[in-house]
């Protein structure tokens, strides 16, 4: 693996439509649950340990190799809201898009074959690992930095939130990323074994309740 | 189940390179043109006259960029130029700037989703959400851009420059009949962007004028003659 | 039989259904014991089976483990309630409490599993696991109630994960994880904010496949929504069990 290819598929830049997600966030705002960066912390660390814990398995599990369709139907097992299923299509045929140019692999052009309007955005992060020549604990862990510091990027322009409170945000929560990391790689390698249902599900009602309201706002600064 | 290891570079396949000129089935893809500018300075209702005047002789799609609503692609809606399925929201997370130059992959899944849904096409026209004078189209997402200001927006826009005034391929100066209203001395607005831009083409428009969008339209016809060529 | 170890109880109640021949649903198979017991009784609709599983002993307490498995035959109808709500205590064993509940239902069978609230109470520690398996063509309806705390206390650690198969693939899998000592977050505004009842219900019908229904709100913190097969989600949350209870009955009362 190399440490510089970790942070090309990390950065927050990389062209793969991450910018116009809020995770969450905003429909959080809009009902009052997000008011500050107290509020992002807790939705932050909520987001980690539940969505987050899970797309990193997935993620994990396949930049391990293993079978991306597969993946992509536990992805959907796992989430319950079809706005967020759509989301995850969505955001992942952005980033196939890009992986394939910034990583030219087979892979990923087969991936890309199987799943002509998306597989699910982690599924595709995983393969997209395997192309840049990253592995498990790399693709968790871009998995869960985007899923934090993602929402936390939406906060500052939805509440014009202090960037330096939500940068403290996300700093404090580095060691429990790595918690998540640990536990996804974990999954990820049974899983590679006893089949994709030892991936973690953990799940969070209101981010499933919560997109299904956005999906219908008229007006909204994000895509969900 | 799993996958080798094998990483022969190959482009082939659904999504491939952004800019390509092709489709994936080697058909010649539509020409994309870019209409950016500041809020207010009519950039929807120039995307809107020009589907007017060009949707008799051409297969159209429009995407626009909203900054927070659907209400350009309402109001092209509403106005009917196009049939709904022609036209397409990306939503750009208040950040409209980025989603056509520093991370084009909604615009690009929107222009190949419509000429898969609605295709083939002639002309896809992108249009940016209400921007700074420092927005430009990525060159991986369209092949020529019209920046749009307008005399009520200050007569020294021209002068100031900017990405959008110095070097889109065709800059259109809007509303030239409000310019008795608004103060705006159009000769010099005229001259100081022809100063900006040498050689490239500047349109003094109104479209409640006589001439309306027809210059526009022409230039977006000679643009289409040289992509086909 | 009822295993009494130094580490709680072991308990086990079977049910299964199968087509009389007759219109009507037969339980060739009716077994529970200790704090699992089971009733037969007198079925709403004629070709239904009604069982009722009653609490015997207060549980499960840490320690414990029981599994409740129920399957419904090619044409039988088995519904499914609880006499009351199950309280997950505290107990004089060391360790957490498991219950794990085991469904399957074959094509044109029809499971109808209804129990009351699972409530966690203060200092409990308890692992829920339900594994149902569909085949295509299978129906179901399946509700599951979890009130954190009873009436003003703290709940206790609760795990819940509840996982559809239909055909062999993944329909739905999901894990609920509240109480002390949960993961970060549990109550923060991505998760429960605060809402002390949650439930979900399930409904798979093979007509589905055709038309299932549209996503749809109910309410701030309740929506039904179309999972990836011919099935559709309900999930609520709300400040008690019943108004949890009167959302969720909304909700399947709109399905028909």
């Amino acid at each position: 693996m190399t440490r510089a290819a970790l942070l090309v598929l990390a950065d927050g830049r990389f062209p793969a439509g991450g910018h116009a997600h809020s995770g969450g966030a905003e429909a959080a705002v809009k009902a009052g649950r997000i008011t500050g960066a107290s509020g992002l912390e807790s939705f932050c660390r909520g987001r980690l340990h539940t969505a987050g814990l899970v797309s990193a398995g997935l993620a994990a599990a396949a930049a391990l190799g293993m079978d991306p369709a597969e993946l992509d139907a536990a992805a959907d097992a796992r989430t319950p809201s079809p706005a967020l299923r759509g989301v995850a299509r969505r955001l992942g045929r952005q980033l196939m898009r890009a992986a394939r140019v910034t990583w030219p692999s087979a892979e990923l052009d087969a991936l890309a074959r199987q799943f002509p309007k998306g597989a699910h955005q982690p599924v595709v992060l995983g393969v997209a690992a395997r192309a840049a020549g990253l592995g498990a604990e790399d693709a968790a862990y871009c998995s869960v930095y985007e899923g934090v510091s993602g929402p936390a990027t939406a906060t500052v322009r939805l509440l014009s939130l202090d960037p330096f409170d939500a940068t403290g945000v996300v700093a404090r929560l580095a060691p429990e990323m790595d918690l998540v990391v640990g536990r996804a790689v974990e999954a990820a390698r049974r899983a590679v074994h006893d089949g994709v249902d030892v991936l973690p599900a953990a799940s969070a009602p209101l981010l499933e309740i919560g997109a299904e309201g956005h999906a219908g706002w008229a007006v909204r600064l994000f895509a969900s | 189940m799993h996958l080798d290891h094998t990483h022969p570079h190959t482009h082939d396949g659904p999504a491939a390179l952004s800019a390509d000129a092709h489709r994936p089935d080697g058909r010649r893809r539509a020409l994309r043109i870019g209409l950016g500018g500041p809020v207010g300075s009519g950039k929807t209702a120039t995307v809107a006259a020009l589907c007017r005047a060009l949707r008799d002789e051409l297969s159209l799609a429009v995407v626009t960029n909203d900054i927070y609503t659907r209400e350009d692609a309402e109001f092209l809606l509403r106005e009917a130029v196009l049939p709904p399925e022609r036209i397409t929201a990306v939503e750009t997370g208040a950040c409209p700037h980025t989603a056509i130059r520093d991370d084009i992959s909604a615009n690009l899944e929107a222009v190949e989703e419509l000429e898969d849904e609605v295709g083939p096409l002639d002309l896809i026209l992108v249009e940016s959400g209400g921007d700074n004078l420092t927005a430009t189209f990525s060159k991986g997402l369209v092949d020529a851009q019209i920046f749009v200001i307008d005399v009520a927006g200050g007569d020294d826009i021209p002068r100031k420059g900017g990405p959008g005034v110095t070097t889109a391929d065709l800059l259109v100066i809007n509303k030239t009949d409000l310019a008795p209203y608004v103060g705006s001395d159009l000769a010099r607005m005229a001259a100081d962007a022809k100063a900006q831009r040498a050689e490239l083409p500047v349109v003094l428009q109104s479209l409640r004028g006589e001439g309306g969008v027809t210059a526009v339209a022409q230039w977006v016809r000679e643009r289409l003659a040289a992509w086909t060529a | 039989m009822t295993t009494a170890t130094t580490g709680g109880v072991r308990a086990t109640a079977r049910i299964s259904a199968r087509a009389d021949g007759r219109g009507g649903t037969a339980l060739p198979v009716l077994e529970g014991e200790g704090p699992l017991a089971l009733r037969r009784t007198r079925a709403a609709a004629g070709d239904e089976a009604r069982v009722m599983l009653v609490g015997a002993m207060s549980g499960p307490l840490g320690g414990d483990h029981f599994t409740v498995a129920a399957e419904a035959g090619a044409g039988a109808r088995l519904h499914v309630g609880s006499a009351a709500a199950t309280i997950a205590l505290p107990g004089q064993a060391k360790g957490g409490a498991r219950y794990d509940v085991r469904l399957e239902v074959a094509a044109g069978g029809e499971l109808r599993w209804l129990p009351e609230q699972l409530i966690s109470a203060a200092g409990s520690e308890l692992y829920v696991t339900s594994r149902i398996e569909l085949a295509p063509g299978a129906r179901l309806v399946f509700r599951e109630e979890q009130v954190l705390g009873r009436a003003g206390e703290e709940p206790g650690r609760l795990t819940s994960r509840l996982t559809v198969r239909l055909g062999g693939r993944p329909l739905y899998d999901q894990e609920v994880a509240c109480g002390p000592g949960a993961p970060g977050g549990w109550d923060g505004p991505a998760v429960l904010a605060g809402h002390r009842a949650l439930g979900q219900v399930i409904v798979v019908r093979p007509e589905f496949e055709e038309r299932v229904p549209e996503a749809r709100l109910l309410g701030e913190c309740a929506a039904l929504t179309p999972l990836a097969g011919p099935a559709v989600l309900v999930t609520a949350l709300a400040g008690d069990a019943l108004r949890l209870r009167r959302l969720l009955d909304e909700a399947l009362a709109t399905l028909g």
